[in-house]
């Protein structure tokens, strides 16, 4: 049962419902009433691209906020230059570990599939620069593999500005090697409904895993972030944090879950969940969940949902700062802490800036 | 400069200022002394304006401007300052930037350029040495881990960055070593000129020995009860309260 399926096959029984124990805060077959057809690119030349409004209201091309030697675009599901949807595994250059993965949907009406591997070899350092935007109310599902082998490491920052009409599922299925380690970072400004799922297949074997996000939503925006991570073996590391920001009638859903298997012995696995609920009619549904079947591990989560503090932002305006800018420096530092945690020093000032944008917009 | 007539308020619908009249002239530091629970901390909320703390009746001004019906970060940006009993935490901004913003947000509410971070920086350098704190310490997040005479060191710091013309000082001496406590009389010395003024509560005689008040007054149950010269604080010191009566 998943949103890729159902568009391959057209049959709405596919789609997850709130019947699903995964998918109750995201449902989807309540939603979709009729499958979209797929896109199909008619043009010649260039795949499409993808048109912003400017700030002076006139139209202007959208460009990913990553800079990189080598870029991977894909727009409407079809990987550029290469026309492909389903296209061979990406890998890493030893020369020049960067890429930069600029997913884009413009218009509206359709559906679009696509499912990408990412590999990074054995002993590499490697950083994917992931930026998606979309500019209409089309469905699209994006699976992501990602298979780091042994010693290798990747830090994966994604961005995400879906339209406020897209119904987007994002799947990423992560594979470490022993001693590999993962680090990603996912920011979202939500969709009319989205999903941005990861799984983790943790070897432990001193392998190591950074898993952080911000949702940060407002109108009637919905994001889900949903995450699994399976520690199969002893001696691996997971440190999660996830926040949210919330207002008018948005809804953030947060599901993290810590799988320790039988034998994951000496695990040490660390979940926190925060949001912020900046108006009344927001809505944030949580569940941090360990699932611990082995000993001697070191797991903890914790899980705050609340308003900013009234107490703070006196403290804040008694010493000159207007309201509104008072709640949006405390918001605005309550979403940094996942930033800072950004290794990558260009990509950090990059989320840095599109978070302050989105919260200033807020 | 300031003067509160009449005042009442309420917290939580309980009335706890009864009728204070206070008047601080220019140039002058008044002490304000009394029992726990009289109302001094809910004094200096009332006049910088805090949500919860509701005035009844009476009025406040500074300088014949109404204070009652500003914003907090207005009667802040007219020169009201308050170094709070209990400074308030701010998680993920450094103090620095903290101080900036405010600092920034002040002048431009009075129609003056901002000040550019060399500027800034400089005279964050010089003042952080005069209060004698650690310049680190001012890139940490604003009072997060800070230790109790810590946060009352960076109220001060913050005072005198910011140049207040009202200074109310809500028993800045707790939690303060000897030390701690000369540099910090000695910053809010530095500040006294005839045309700032400043209301300081506290319950210590000791406090007022290095912050010499023109006036002293005894706050009880909500009212002004007594007033007097320094020496006021001295017989307070010797006999305590039992001839103002108790707090409500
Ligand atoms: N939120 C509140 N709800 C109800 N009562 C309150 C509230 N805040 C303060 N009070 C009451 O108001 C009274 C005055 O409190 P306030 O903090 O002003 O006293 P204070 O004079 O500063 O005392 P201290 O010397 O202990 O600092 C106290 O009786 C206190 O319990
Ligand atoms: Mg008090």
């Amino acid at each position: 049962m998943s949103l890729s399926t159902a568009l391959r096959t057209g049959d709405l029984a596919e789609l997850p419902s709130r019947r699903d124990e995964d998918w109750r805060w995201t449902d989807l077959r309540g939603l979709i009433r009729k499958i979209p057809p797929a896109y199909v690119y008619e043009g010649t030349g260039l795949a499409p691209e993808i048109m912003v409004e400017g700030q002076a209201g006139q139209i202007d091309f959208y460009r990913s906020p990553f800079n990189a030697n080598r870029t991977v675009r894909v727009s409407n599901g079809m990987v550029a230059g290469l026309g492909l949807k389903e296209p061979g595994p990406l890998v890493f250059d030893r020369h020049d570990p960067v890429i930069a993965l600029d997913v884009t949907n413009a218009g509206g009406g359709f559906s679009v599939h696509n499912r990408l591997t990412v590999r990074v070899p054995h002993g590499l350092s490697a950083v994917l620069l992931e930026s998606h935007a979309g500019n209409g109310d089309h469905v699209v599902s994006f699976d992501l593999d990602i298979d780091l082998e042994e010693g290798a490491s990747l830090e994966r920052i994604v961005l995400v500005s879906d339209h406020a009409e897209a119904i987007v599922v994002r799947q990423s299925s992560v594979t470490l090697a022993a001693t590999a380690s993962y680090a990603q970072t996912v920011l979202t400004t939500g969709a009319r409904r989205q999903r941005l799922e990861t799984r983790i297949a943790h070897p432990g074997a001193q392998a190591s895993v950074r898993l952080d996000g911000a949702y940060l939503l407002e109108a009637q925006r919905h994001a889900d972030l949903t995450t699994v991570v399976t520690h199969g073996g002893v001696d691996g590391t997971t440190a999660q944090l996830t926040k949210g920001v919330v207002r008018d009638q948005a809804r953030g859903v947060f599901q993290g879950r810590i799988v320790v298997e039988r034998g994951a012995d000496r695990t040490d696995a660390r979940m926190r969940h925060q949001a912020l609920i900046l108006s009344e009619k927001a809505e944030i549904d949580a569940k941090p969940e360990l699932l611990i079947f082995a000993d001697d591990v070191q797991c903890a989560h914790g899980n705050t949902v609340g308003a900013l503090d009234e107490d703070a932002i006196f403290y804040a305006m008694q010493r000159g700062l207007p309201s509104d800018r008072a709640r949006a420096m405390l918001t605005a530092a309550f979403v940094g802490e996942v930033i800072d945690r950004i290794e990558h020093e260009g990509a950090r000032a990059v989320a840095l800036a599109w978070a302050q944008q989105q919260l200033g917009e807020l | 400069m300031l003067s509160i007539k009449n005042l009442h308020a309420t917290v939580a619908d309980k009335p706890i200022i009864k009728g204070l009249t206070l008047d601080v002239p220019a140039g002058e530091v008044h002490a304000i002394m009394g029992p726990n629970g009289a109302g001094k901390s809910t004094l200096s909320y009332v006049l910088t304006g805090r949500a919860g703390y509701e005035v009844t009746d009476g009025t406040a001004t500074l300088d014949g401007e109404d204070l009652l019906s500003l914003d907090p970060n207005e009667r802040a940006a007219r020169g009201v300052f308050l170094s709070f009993q209990y400074p308030l935490e701010i998680p993920g901004v450094p103090a620095l930037t903290f101080i900036r913003a405010a600092l920034n947000a002040q002048r431009k509410a009075r129609g003056e350029p901002e000040v550019g971070a060399p500027a800034f920086l400089k005279l964050a350098r010089e003042t952080a040495a005069s209060l004698k704190i650690d310049f680190d310490m001012l890139k940490r997040s604003l009072n997060v881990g800070f230790s109790g005479g810590e946060k009352k060191r960076m109220e001060i710091f913050q005072m005198a960055m910011l140049s207040p013309r009202f200074l109310i000082l809500d028993e800045t001496d707790s939690g303060l070593d000897i030390d701690a406590l000369k540099i910090v009389a000695a910053g809010v010395n530095a500040m006294r000129s005839p045309d700032r003024a400043m209301l300081v509560i506290t319950h210590y005689q000791r406090l007022l020995d290095y912050i010499k008040p023109d006036r002293v007054h005894v706050l009880s149950a909500g009212r002004i009860v007594a007033s007097g010269g320094p020496e006021l604080a001295h017989e307070l010191e010797r006999e305590g309260y039992d001839k103002y009566g108790k707090a409500a």
